[in-house]
């Protein structure tokens, strides 16, 4: 055997060689970079490659906005009831509470943000797609209730594609009762505000959504009163690029701004700090 | 005569076709006919009265887009004195699709804000088949404020298949649009009263149906979304009759089912065979109804006022409290 000649080894995938299980990596569905899963989390479901925003449970936005501990959920208990008698709609509220894991397509809480003591609720499109119906309408009232109890500031993220269809025009006047809520909460000088995440359609955005003292998007976020099919539909011929993002609303002055997932905490502070006459939190001016 | 039937109208309109036959031949010669005619009228009325009695939902929403269903205006014009109409959003332009202005209700000034269909294709193209823009809530909304600071009532009628999806509308805020009347119209200090004429159509309905009370004709709907779409998304078919029928039954969007459900406060009776058989008969109820809701809300204070409006809205729902 000459001195040179390299032993032969059957070539190993590197997936193996570092005895790495393949679940443990992700793939961007925007951009198609794949990354460790680990790292996606830790970038709160940012693509690290282009800044995809991917979807984010609700109760992923408590732990990411409110501090550590503070975190006290509210109306657990509700549930939907079937007022219409709709056809199959039992059965699908329990397929998706068994899915996602939760009871309803949102989560209230009460919690300190950067200090602050807030109410903030947050839809989940995880639930029958973030829809609305009576127990989000009644969770948010509750929630803005507790705002106007304590004077707490309210905060709301949708992910909605609308009204909850089996609840018919219950799930309209839900759009009718939120607002009532937050005309109150003006009224009183309470700060509210909205961020709208990816998608955020129909009649939660024609309501509480577009209703904040200030309201910020997620980037990439679809946002419209008409989804883009049946936008699509009526108008015969292909949407312009980019239309109905968070950064067409941007343009069009619809949102104060296009905030990162990452910096939602900062901004959400900082606006509250100005919109309640409190000084500034160490260490955000500089931020 | 003859334009736009119903199927269900039909055997109506072949009695009426047959009366109005009988009457020509009485004209040509000297006949008494009257005693032929006598019980075929009597025959139609109730032939109407029972047709109109069990109507399925489906036809109930047929009835609420009929052409000829008096719309917003016709209401004005049989029921009101001294309009002048207003216009324009001061932002971006008029919305033919909301009409709106000064009336007079029984000698009292009122705000009249609805939607407003077209009778043709013409005036449809024109007022966009009562889907208004985002400037078309901004007028409403810009009226109310106006009536609320001269303390006059006012009165808005829905008849709307929907707000528009359009480009410029979501370019232009629909979203907000419609959000901004909901939070406004619930706290405007003046009395407000809400008909549904014809189609409640969704948040473009809504927004301008958030009232003191909320009236709706017998066989007007109100809904969350149109029994097209509904049976679109559920059953991927939202043009056969049977999947638009199955729709309209399970969204309860009858004025019986929405009386039951809290949504509207009172069912306006409507003559036989409908509003459009006798828009006259449809405006006298209208203008009895209104006055009467007029004369209550108007001895209610201010704030008492917007607190049993807002104490309603916030009453709207139903959930379940379980003990988990």
């Amino acid at each position: 055997m000459a001195w040179f000649r390299k032993e032969k080894q059957p070539r190993q995938p590197l997936r193996q060689r570092l005895e790495i299980p393949p679940d443990v990596w992700e793939k961007c569905e925007q951009c198609g970079h794949t990354d460790l899963a680990e790292k996606f989390a830790r970038n709160v479901e940012v693509c690290p490659g282009c800044g995809h925003h991917r979807r984010l449970r609700a109760s992923e936005y408590l732990a990411m906005l409110l501090d550590e501990g503070t975190i006290e959920e509210h109306d657990t208990d509700l549930r939907s009831a079937d007022p219409l008698g709709f056809p199959d709609y039992p059965s699908r509220i329990r397929k998706a509470s068994a899915n996602a894991g939760e009871s309803d397509a949102i989560l209230t809480a009460t919690g300190q943000l950067g200090g602050l003591p807030v109410n903030l609720g947050v839809m989940d499109f995880a639930f029958m797609g973030g829809s609305m119906g009576s127990v989000v309408g009644e969770k948010i009232a509750r929630l803005g209730q507790r705002s106007l109890e304590r004077k707490y500031p309210l905060i709301l993220i949708s992910a909605s594609g609308g009204a909850r269809m089996q609840e018919g025009v219950l799930s309209l006047m839900q759009m009718a009762k939120a607002s009532a809520v937050l005309a109150q909460l003006g009224d009183r000088r309470i700060p509210y505000i909205s961020i709208l995440t990816n998608p955020t359609t129909g009649g939660v955005s024609a309501s509480y959504a577009m209703l904040g003292d200030a309201i910020l998007a997620e980037p990439g976020a679809v946002i419209g009163f008409a989804g883009p099919r049946v936008i699509k539909q009526t108008l015969g011929q292909d949407l312009p690029e980019g239309f109905q993002t968070a950064e067409f609303l941007l343009d069009h002055g619809m949102v104060d701004d296009v905030v990162p997932r990452k910096e939602l905490k900062r901004v959400v502070g900082q606006l509250l700090r100005h919109m309640s006459g409190k000084p500034a939190a160490a260490g955000w001016a500089s931020a | 005569m003859g334009t736009t039937l119903l199927e269900f109208e039909k055997p109506i309109a072949e009695l009426e076709r047959q009366i109005e036959e009988l009457r020509k031949s009485a004209e040509g010669h000297e006949v008494e006919v009257a005693a032929e005619i006598a019980p075929l009228s009597a025959k139609l009325e109730s032939l109407k009265a029972d047709i109109y009695r069990n109507l399925t939902p489906l036809q109930r929403v047929q009835v609420a887009r009929h052409p000829r269903r008096p719309f917003t205006l016709d209401y004005v014009r049989l029921c009101m004195t001294d309009w002048i109409e207003l216009h324009g959003d001061r932002a971006f332009r008029e919305d033919a699709a909301i009409a709106a202005g000064w009336a007079r209700l029984d000698g009292e000034t009122v705000m009249v804000i609805g939607h407003q269909r077209g009778r043709d294709t013409k005036e449809n193209l024109r007022r966009n088949f009562g889907m208004p823009h985002p400037e078309g809530y901004r007028k409403a909304l810009r009226l109310m404020k106006l009536a609320e600071k001269f303390q006059v009532p006012v009165l808005t009628f829905i008849d709307t298949p929907g707000a528009w999806a359009g480009l410029g509308a979501e370019e232009r805020g629909q979203s907000e649009a419609i959000a901004r009347n909901l939070y406004e119209m619930s706290r405007l200090t003046v009395p407000i009263i809400a008909t549904v004429i014809g189609e409640g159509g969704s948040g473009g309905a809504l927004a301008l149906g958030v009232a003191d009370r909320v009236l709706m004709f017998e066989h007007s709907v109100y809904s969350v979304i149109t029994v097209e779409g509904c049976a679109a998304i559920l059953w991927k078919d939202g043009k056969s009759i049977e999947m638009r029928e199955r729709a309209a039954d399970a969204l309860r969007i009858t004025a019986p089912d929405l009386k039951r459900l809290g949504v509207i406060d009172d069912i306006l009776p409507e003559p036989a065979g409908g509003a459009h058989a006798d828009p006259e008969a449809a405006a006298r109820t209208l203008h009895d109804a209104l006055v009467e809701a007029l004369e209550t809300l108007k001895e209610i204070k201010p704030e008492k006022l917007l607190r049993r409006r807002r104490e309603k809205f916030l009453a709207m729902g139903q959930v379940v409290e379980s003990d988990a």
